[in-house]
């Protein structure tokens, strides 16, 4: 039996050999060789939207070699609020996590700056709105990537039978399918007197007052109209000014032309009232309409989505934003980054409005012009003006211009629907505006 | 010389077969089987509520942005502000009123299934814990539809006579009365099941005795059966009581705290500051304002149920 002595040199060179080849092992491109990444989207209302971000995600890994897990989180329950809470104190979780509207804010120290993807798809795609800067930006810093999955208008949503037989207005005609609004005479009086005849017609508006967010977004969008702001941007208290009391005198009129439970509704309560038949008009994106055309097709045919009343201060709408936001503590920054990348592409942000009906808004001002809300129906064009293709109305968020952490108090404590409900109900306006002017203090808190 | 040789080793052994004998001694008292067989449950708890409730302390000390210590602040904060005070009469007029209309139906309830002839009186018990056992945010789900706004079947069926519709969870009244009579529905059976067990655990011969000395029927409750359940009264009240107080899915299912605020109780209030509000210092501290003074009310009543049972 023969054996063969190792020299030092050869067991130095064969040392240095497999270690060397340790060392690379993990950059040899592998089915996942970029690592993996985690994402936490939100779990879309419309029945398989879901899906379309699901292939553009898969596209993009098999591309990429990134080992993807998603979770599509429900906001019902507010489970999606939950997780963020609990990701954010765990300082662990997804990589990317989608957030509504005031939580890139909230989050704001724990997320990952993405002025270097946004500057990219802003010229790609255009300027984003200006809710969306708001909501998404901290002193020149892009707190998280706009998502069009689960942006939404809450704008009007008619039934063209019903406003033109109490209230004689042609809604179409307003806002044709196609081509711009002619609604210069579609104004807070008008939408008044509206609501008075359709109220009196047994279709009243279907307009809630509760402490949730269709409630609140309404009443935001009406307030700002009149120039009503309860804090300005620099954080300082404007509750008692002649702007607020137009607004409550407004709305205190308004209240006594809506359904009398309107203080006890949801979000689901205003799509119920349409769905059914009950009411004229809605403030919703067209998650109602696409409800109606699936359980009751004789109302779906008959609804219009279009712009808001203008107010003395100017035509302003609810625009509700989603984010995608990657957390400072993520283990796959970059990668996290070039899948939001892909997933704010034009093409990519066709796809997943076309598989939400048309409910998905991208917040670009190039992106406000796609097919889809051309060709949606019936009636065909009833969603032509529901991206505000010719920006004809402010995109605004209730609450606004005030600082972003105040801003989401009032909001969330639904400051302003309380304040109409307190002065409807027969409370003296200086004694309701000491009220809010004492909420507002205590949302100042840091 | 064989015994001088054997003698360490014989004592070396008298050692160890002492020290196995204490440790055998010791696994096989009562009490040490019983804390071993405790343990996964007391590390359950300590992990599940220990350290959660610690955690809550600490971050009820902290600021909004959860970056400085503020001690008290939070609750100084608080004690300002006009909600808190109505939070914290609506959580006490939510809870108390639910105890005691649950006490005294469970106590009706227990009576009734107790005079009902043990063959068919387990088909009863069943039925009437049915609302106890159906998880509340599902069974609120349904008291939901009863009482929606605009398609109540309540106000529906009340049509039929001419009257209503009754804003059952649009008026503030209204409200609380809706979100305390499902919490009464839900609780109610557990102490109908309570009482019913401490019902049949009453000797027969104490109500032979008082009949013979003519006491009627209310005499009897008074004097035999109410002061025989008493323990199981003190205890059922005291769960009830910080349950209810604790509760948070019937009222965030009926009206989440609205309107204005009007059925708004700790939890509900909690939940709407910290997760919805993204203040979870302030979240944490109303969710803690309620601990010492249900701690001081369960001392009272465990103390007064072991001078009892001294005494017994």
């Amino acid at each position: 039996m023969s054996r063969r002595k190792l020299s030092r040199r050869q067991f130095v060179a064969a040392t240095a050999l497999s270690s060397a080849a340790l060392i690379t092992a993990p950059y040899v491109r592998g089915a996942h060789a970029a690592g993996k990444l985690s994402i936490g989207f939100w779990d879309h209302w419309v029945p398989g939207a879901n899906k379309a971000s699901t292939d553009i995600v898969n596209a993009w890994a098999e591309k990429e070699k990134v080992e993807v897990q998603i979770d599509y989180i429900p906001s019902q329950g507010n489970k999606n609020l939950l997780t963020i809470a609990a990701e954010a104190q765990a300082k662990s979780g997804h990589d990317i996590l989608a957030m509504p509207t005031w939580w890139p804010h909230a989050q704001a120290e724990l997320l990952e700056p993405m002025n270097d993807v946004m500057d990219g798809l802003i010229k790609q795609n255009g300027e984003p709105n200006g809710t969306v800067k708001y909501l998404g930006q901290s002193k020149g810093k892009w707190l998280a990537v706009p998502a069009s999955v689960g942006s939404q208008i809450k704008g009007p949503c008619s039934r063209i039978d019903l406003m033109k037989q109490h209230a004689g207005i042609d809604v179409q005609a307003l806002y044709p399918a196609g081509a711009p609004p002619k609604a210069d005479s579609w104004n807070l009086d008008t939408f008044l007197k509206a609501a008075e005849a359709c109220q009196k017609g047994g279709v009243p508006f279907g307009i809630g007052l509760g402490e949730t967010s269709d409630n609140v977004d309404t009443a935001g969008a009406i307030f700002q109209s009149f120039g009503a702001a309860l804090v300005d941007e620099k954080g300082n208290l404007t509750v008692k000014t002649d702007a607020v009391r137009q607004a409550l005198e407004f709305y205190k009129k308004l209240i006594s032309f809506l359904p009398p439970d309107a203080g006890a509704w949801d979000d689901s309560s205003n799509n119920k009232w349409l769905v059914s038949g009950r009411g004229a008009m809605i403030m919703n994106p067209p998650s109602a309409w696409a409800v109606a055309k699936r359980d009751a097709p004789q109302v779906a045919e008959q609804c219009w989505t279009h712009g808001f009343p203008a107010g003395p201060k100017g035509r302003y709408a609810p625009y509700l934003a989603y984010f995608w936001g990657t957390w400072s503590f993520s283990k796959n920054k970059e990668a996290a980054k070039s899948v939001l990348r892909a997933l704010s592409q034009s093409d990519a942000i066709e796809k997943m409005c076309v598989a939400s009906g048309g409910y998905d808004l991208p917040c670009y001002e190039k992106l406000t012009t796609l097919k889809v809300w051309q060709e949606e129906g019936p009636p065909k064009g009833t969603l032509y003006h529901y991206p505000n293709p010719h920006n004809h109305q402010t995109l605004s968020i209730a609450a606004a211009p005030a600082p972003p952490k105040i801003a989401q108090q009032i909001y969330t404590q639904a400051t302003l629907t309380k304040m109409c409900l307190r002065y409807h109900k027969g409370e003296p306006m200086e004694k309701v505006l000491a009220w809010a002017e004492g909420e507002c203090e205590g949302f100042m808190r840091s | 010389m064989a015994d001088v040789v054997l003698q360490p080793n014989r004592a070396a052994t008298s050692k160890t077969v002492g020290k196995r004998g204490s440790l055998h001694k010791m696994l096989k008292r009562k009490s040490t089987v019983a804390f071993l067989m405790a343990l996964p449950l007391i590390l359950l708890i300590a992990t599940l509520v220990i350290y959660p409730a610690f955690y809550a302390l600490h971050l009820a000390t902290l600021n909004k942005s959860m970056s400085r210590f503020v001690g008290l602040g939070n609750f100084e904060f608080l004690f300002k502000r006009e909600t808190f005070w109505l939070v914290v009469q609506q959580s006490c007029i939510f809870a108390i009123t639910a105890v005691i209309f649950k006490a005294v139906l469970g106590f009706i309830i227990a009576h009734f299934v107790h005079n009902i002839p043990a063959k068919g009186q387990r088909k009863w018990r069943g039925m009437l814990l049915v609302p106890w056992v159906i998880p509340p945010a599902m069974s609120t789900l349904a008291w939901l539809w009863l009482f929606d706004p605009s398609y109540s079947a309540f106000n529906y069926t009340l049509s039929f006579f001419g009257i209503g519709p009754i804003p059952w969870t649009g008026d503030a009244y209204w409200a609380r009365f809706s979100v305390i009579l499902v919490n009464i529905w839900v609780g109610a059976p557990f102490f109908m099941i309570m009482y019913l067990a401490a019902l049949k655990s009453v000797p027969d011969q104490l109500y032979e005795a008082a009949a013979i000395d003519g006491a009627n029927w209310w005499q009897r409750i008074w004097y035999v059966t109410l002061p025989m359940m008493r323990n199981i009264i003190a205890i059922t009240t005291l769960f009830s009581l910080i349950v209810t107080f604790a509760n948070f899915d019937i009222v965030r299912i009926l009206t989440a705290g609205g309107p204005l605020d009007h059925t708004h109780i700790f939890a509900t209030w909690a939940f709407r500051i910290g997760i919805e509000g993204s203040d979870i210092p302030l979240g944490a501290s109303v969710s803690l304002f309620m601990v010492p003074i249900l701690a001081v009310a369960a001392i009272f009543i465990l103390r007064d149920i072991s001078k009892r049972g001294n005494e017994a």
